[in-house]
């Protein structure tokens, strides 16, 4: 079994398809789909790598973000976030939230794929 | 060059318009070919006789030649150039004189400037702010990004299994509706105007719609006689207008706090108030005996042709905005998020003390605005629960006869110029190059 990547997302299909993608790369893929229990779902699944999207309902990505950093069992995992934004502003919140590495919606496949295989060799 | 000496110039522009040579000019009028001529290069004053039988002889009023409707023409230029570095604006008064038609072409782009950037600034607060726009671009943003996703998988995966096939073509099947039903929604959300009767907008929005066409003036309210099912009789019309429930139920409150208004201070007695103190709330208020809250909203309820252009803007002690009546040069957010420097917000932190000031919102197109704002309970206080604070904000073009300084503002953060404003809650598209 590969490396274990947690996907916080709220849309059933894109989350099927990244589900696809990485599987078929040999990644051990885990999905949720909200944001007020995310931080839970981050400590019961203990990922190697999170894809984790801005816009979930109950909590924004940001603050999931602040608190996956907080927690020191996850504070160095690689975060990519994921926004339907691209303004500078945005990806500014995200660095500074601590993210690892920012991607905007609609993103190809091949982009997801390699920012996940950079990710990973961090 | 003096505007006086520039009478020569509009002459011979005139006479030139009208097709009519010197000679036959200088004939008309009794004088030299070569003293007209000495005029009209400003060489020789000219005032009196000579001038009205010039303008006569040129089918104008003398006071066209000796100030111009120009007069005007070359205010408004001075204001278009006021940010020009290249603009001579020493000789504005030769460039209207010579060239009246380009001036006025000049004047009448920076005019349309000004109204095209007041709409940007609107569409682009209408699009910062919106929470339905908002969720709309999310909701279609997800659905391309799920398609894009999917049919590149089912393009570029060798040998797919046909489950997965089915799958994924059952997805992009879902997801390319989403997208349909949420562009047909964005569209006939943009293709409605700001101000203009939206099918997808805010109950304020409508309920200000309502006022805005009746130009937050309603006569039957003012009547002796109003009743509170006269309210009702307004709300009901509006309704069968297609006017939403949420909308009705924040227009009701509006107009019987509008009956409550006139009842307190009827247009008569306000009216023969004005004709003694003008419209000077303090003055009003201490002749009426009425808070100056009260005064502002009758105010702003008078046609402009009994107050002049009067508006108003009021807040609850959140912030949000629950009252817009616009003026002219001073732009007022759509929905929340207004500049946190305005003296409405300032008024709130300093109860009953009213407040007077000059402000001009940073940008070409505004224009200096007299802001008079105060905050006051809203009802009678109670010992059970917190006292719901409104502030009140009075915007009136500035005359100018205060003098003193210019508080520069923004309108909000998103849209707003100003650096290194410690008022700023996020940055600005615009100092990002939008």
């Amino acid at each position: 079994m590969g490396k274990k990547v947690l996907l916080i997302e709220d849309e059933p299909n894109i989350i099927e398809a990244i589900s696809f993608i990485l599987s078929r790369d040999g990644w051990e893929v885990k999905t949720h789909a909200n944001g007020h229990d995310a931080m839970e779902a981050v400590r019961r699944r203990a990922p190697d790598l999170i894809i984790l999207d801005v816009m979930l309902p109950g909590k924004s990505g940001y603050d999931i973000l602040g608190e996956i950093r907080e927690d020191e069992d996850y504070a160095a995992t690689p975060v990519l976030m994921l926004t339907a934004r691209g303004q500078t502003r945005d990806r500014e919140l995200a660095e500074r939230a601590g993210a690892s590495r920012y991607m905007t919606k609609p993103f190809s496949n091949a982009d997801m794929l390699a920012a996940v295989r950079a990710l990973a060799q961090t | 060059m003096p505007e006086r000496l520039m009478i020569g110039t509009r002459i011979r522009e005139r006479r030139m318009l009208s097709g009519m040579r010197q000679s036959d000019l200088a004939r008309h009028v009794g004088i030299s070919p070569s003293y007209l001529n000495l005029i009209e290069h400003n060489r020789r004053r000219i005032g009196g006789k000579t001038l009205l039988k010039l303008a006569k002889a040129l089918k104008v009023e003398p006071s066209r030649l000796i100030e111009g409707a120009e007069a005007a023409v070359v205010g408004a230029l001075r204001e278009a150039a006021s940010d020009s570095e290249t603009a001579e604006r020493g000789r504005i008064e030769e460039f209207v004189g010579r060239f009246p038609g380009w001036a006025g072409l000049v004047v009448d782009l920076h005019r349309r400037t000004e109204t095209l950037e007041r709409t940007i600034d609107t569409l682009t607060d209408r699009l910062a702010h919106d929470p339905f726009l908002a969720d709309s671009l999310h909701e279609v943003i997800s659905a391309v990004t799920a398609i894009r996703a999917t049919s590149s998988i089912l393009v570029e995966t060798e040998a797919l299994e046909p489950e997965w096939q089915v799958r994924f073509h059952r997805n992009i099947n879902e997801d390319a509706g989403r997208l349909a039903e949420g562009a047909q929604s964005l569209v006939r959300y943009l293709e409605a105007a700001p101000n203009r009767d939206a099918e997808l907008t805010s109950p304020q929005d409508e309920m200000h719609a309502v006022l805005a066409a009746r130009c937050y003036h309603f006569s039957e309210l003012e009547a002796p006689e109003a009743q509170p099912e006269d309210v009702a009789r307004l709300v009901a019309a509006t309704a069968q207008k297609g006017l939403s429930a949420p909308a009705q139920t924040l227009l009701e409150t509006a107009l019987l706090r509008y009956l409550e208004d006139a009842r307190a201070l009827p247009l008569p007695v306000l009216e023969a108030q004005i004709a003694q103190h003008e419209t000077e709330p303090d003055r009003l208020a201490e002749a009426t005996g009425a808070g100056l809250a009260l005064i502002f909203r009758r105010l702003a309820a008078l046609p402009d042709e009994v107050a002049g252009p009067i508006g108003l803007v009021i807040c609850d002690a959140s912030g949000t905005l629950i009252f817009r009546k616009p003026v002219n040069g001073f732009a007022i957010p759509r929905l929340t998020g207004a500049c946190a420097l305005w003296p409405l917000y300032q008024a709130m932190a300093q109860p009953m003390a009213p407040l007077r000031m000059r402000v001009r919102q940073a940008g070409r197109r505004a224009e200096t605005v007299l802001a008079l704002a105060v905050a006051a309970p809203s009802g009678p206080g109670s010992f059970d629960r917190p006292a719901t604070m409104r502030a009140h904000m009075l915007l009136r073009p500035d005359p100018g006869e205060a003098g003193g300084a210019v508080r520069e503002l923004g309108v909000s953060c998103r849209i707003c110029p100003i650096r290194n404003c410690d008022a700023r809650r996020e940055p600005s598209i615009l100092s990002e190059g939008f």
